[in-house]
């Protein structure tokens, strides 16, 4: 299988405290490859790492054949112009319309033609059902819609290489349905290669062909969605991970749920103080 | 005993971190100067931007320009008729007026108000950008953000300050003139007249806009440095505006000292 990023042995850390210990990843051209995992285990740190923003500790990140260590400032330049990142927030230029915001890179690095540039511009803010919020500031747009404008930002230069960082949060099921399809053809049709960090379970595994799952720094389930199914078995962390529910909460009673509650701070237990101590 | 000991003892790790720090810092900057000056040029093959962030900043700081070099120029037409009329001399009033502004508070008046409306502007701005992570998206899309958003601000920082200090020095001539020629009725003819005799486009006009430059240059350097180093939070963003006032305004009013000393200082 041909691999369009490699990660060997890559740590990370941020002062004394690691991030990424030894990863290991393969990610295949041309397919959707998912990295889950709980919040803060260096989802984000790891597609930084790929873009050549941050520098590994130790290991070697390869990206369609270049060491993202030790390459040039132009090699550099020249990878990232091949790649298209959706950020987590969005990140739109808050000085610029939303159309204008995807006109941004193709301003940048091509000399085309205005009115070439303005089709370009409907045609993706169409793609990602925003064609009526060009001429809307990126302050007037709910965070589910800067980030799709910043989708369609990302694609504007058809990119090889798609990295999203959470593309899913806050899109209403509709929408929902539109970005799925959107990045599955993308990669159907155009043979990209698709990043995606999410850590929403059924999205995210009803797309990719392969999943990393990513936990305190380490590696702790991958291969395709069917494969993760199986290494659920063994996993009591995959298992919580994947099926989003804590076993301790579904066989919560209602006593549980109020004691819970109450040592929480929140609300004031109903029943008088005496009485609940015989419920005890 | 022992308390005594362990205040001078904090006393002096504060002392150290504090050192410490604005050592990093400083370097920090210089590094940044650095990164900053290879890119001026190259961000000419854009001078739209440029011209855009000209007539930002020109703009930012037109109303509070125009406003202050008035009053300044209607209290130097006061002071100088007081302390001319005492020697009959109002009629020197016009160049006595004119060379406190050109030479002196033109730049100097304007730089500090510069540094804070637009100076601590551009500094919000550009720590915003990095907060909201506008500046690592230009960098993942192989745009560099010192040459697309630093470089043109500094240049418009540059460009904007002799403007705005020549209008400010206009402005208060006129506010000169009111005073003492339409107030307190010096001859509208000596007030024009001794200007254009006594003063000096080169020693004068020109050594004006030397320092307006200069000002112009370290208050775009400082306030592009500062938002961009600043911590992504919003805390880190006030920090950085603050210190881009406080750091711009002392250093303009040392150099003024060094630029007066070396311009005038016979
Ligand atoms: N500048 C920084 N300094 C110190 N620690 C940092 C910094 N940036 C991130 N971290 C830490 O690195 C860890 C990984 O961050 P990262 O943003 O990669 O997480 P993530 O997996 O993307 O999480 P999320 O799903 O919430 O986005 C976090 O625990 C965070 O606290
Ligand atoms: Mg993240």
């Amino acid at each position: 299988m041909d691999s369009y990023i490699q990660f060997e042995r890559v740590s990370f850390s941020h002062g004394r405290r690691v991030i990424l210990d030894q990863v290991d990843l393969v990610i295949p051209r041309g397919k959707i490859t998912a990295i889950m995992g709980p919040s803060g285990t260096g989802k984000t740190t790891l597609l930084r790492l790929i873009g050549g923003q941050i520098r590994a500790r130790s290991g070697r990140v390869m990206v369609n054949g270049l060491d993202m260590g030790r390459a040039s400032r132009s090699e550099l330049l020249a990878m990232r112009r091949r790649l298209g990142m959706l950020f987590q927030n969005g990140a739109l230029f808050t000085d610029l319309t939303a159309g204008e915001n995807v006109a941004f890179p193709l301003r940048e690095h091509s000399r085309l033609p205005e009115d070439i540039i303005q089709r370009i511009i409907a045609l993706k803010l169409q793609a990602v059902g925003l064609l009526s919020a060009a001429d809307q500031m990126p302050a007037a747009l709910s965070g589910g819609m800067s980030r799709r404008v910043a989708l369609a930002r990302a694609l504007a230069l058809d990119p090889e290489l798609m990295l999203y960082d959470e593309p899913f949060t806050g899109q209403d099921p509709i929408n929902l349905g539109v970005l799925l399809r959107l990045i599955a053809s993308l990669n159907k049709a155009l043979g990209l290669t698709s990043v995606l960090v999410s850590h929403d379970v059924t999205e995210a595994l009803s797309i990719a062909d392969q999943v990393f799952v990513i936990n305190e720094g380490r590696v702790v389930g991958s291969g395709s969605p069917e494969d993760l199914l199986v290494q659920k078995a063994q996993s009591p962390f995959l298992q919580q991970f994947l099926d989003g529910v804590p076993d301790a909460v579904t066989g919560q009673s209602e006593t549980e749920a109020r004691n819970l509650a109450v040592a929480l701070g929140l609300g004031v237990p109903t029943v008088p103080m005496a009485e609940q101590e015989s419920v005890q | 005993m022992s308390g005594w000991i362990n205040s001078l003892l904090a006393f002096l790790a504060l002392l150290g971190r504090w050192m410490l720090e604005s050592t990093q810092h400083t370097g920090r900057m210089i590094l940044f100067t650095g990164a900053v000056f290879l890119r001026l040029f190259p961000a000419w093959t854009r001078p739209r931007l440029i011209i855009q962030e000209v007539y930002a900043i020109g703009v930012l700081s037109l109303v509070i320009i125009v406003i202050s070099g008035g009053f300044v120029g209607l209290v130097l037409g006061l002071q100088g008729y007081n302390i001319l009329s005492k020697f009959n001399a109002t009629e020197s009033l016009g160049v006595m007026v004119s060379l406190s502004l050109v030479r002196e508070l033109g730049p100097v008046v304007t730089a500090l108000l510069f540094a804070g409306r637009a100076g601590s502007a551009m500094t919000a701005e550009i720590a915003l950008m990095k907060t909201t992570e506008q500046l690592s998206a230009m960098e993942m899309m192989a745009v560099d953000p010192l040459r697309r958003v630093v470089a043109p601000r500094f240049w418009g920082a540059l460009f904007a300050m002799p403007l705005l200090a020549a209008l400010f020095s206009l402005v208060g001539i006129l506010g000169g003139y009111l005073i003492g020629v339409v107030v307190l009725g010096v001859d509208p003819a000596s007030y024009w007249g001794q200007i254009q005799q006594q003063m000096s486009p080169v020693d004068d006009v020109l050594n004006g806009v030397i320092k307006s430059l200069a000002f112009g240059f370290v208050i775009g350097l400082i306030a592009v440095f500062e938002g961009y180093d600043a911590e992504p939070t919003s805390l880190g963003i006030s920090r950085a505006t603050t210190r881009t006032v406080v750091l711009s305004s002392l250093t303009v009013l040392g150099l003024d000292f060094i630029l007066t000393a070396w311009m005038f200082g016979t």
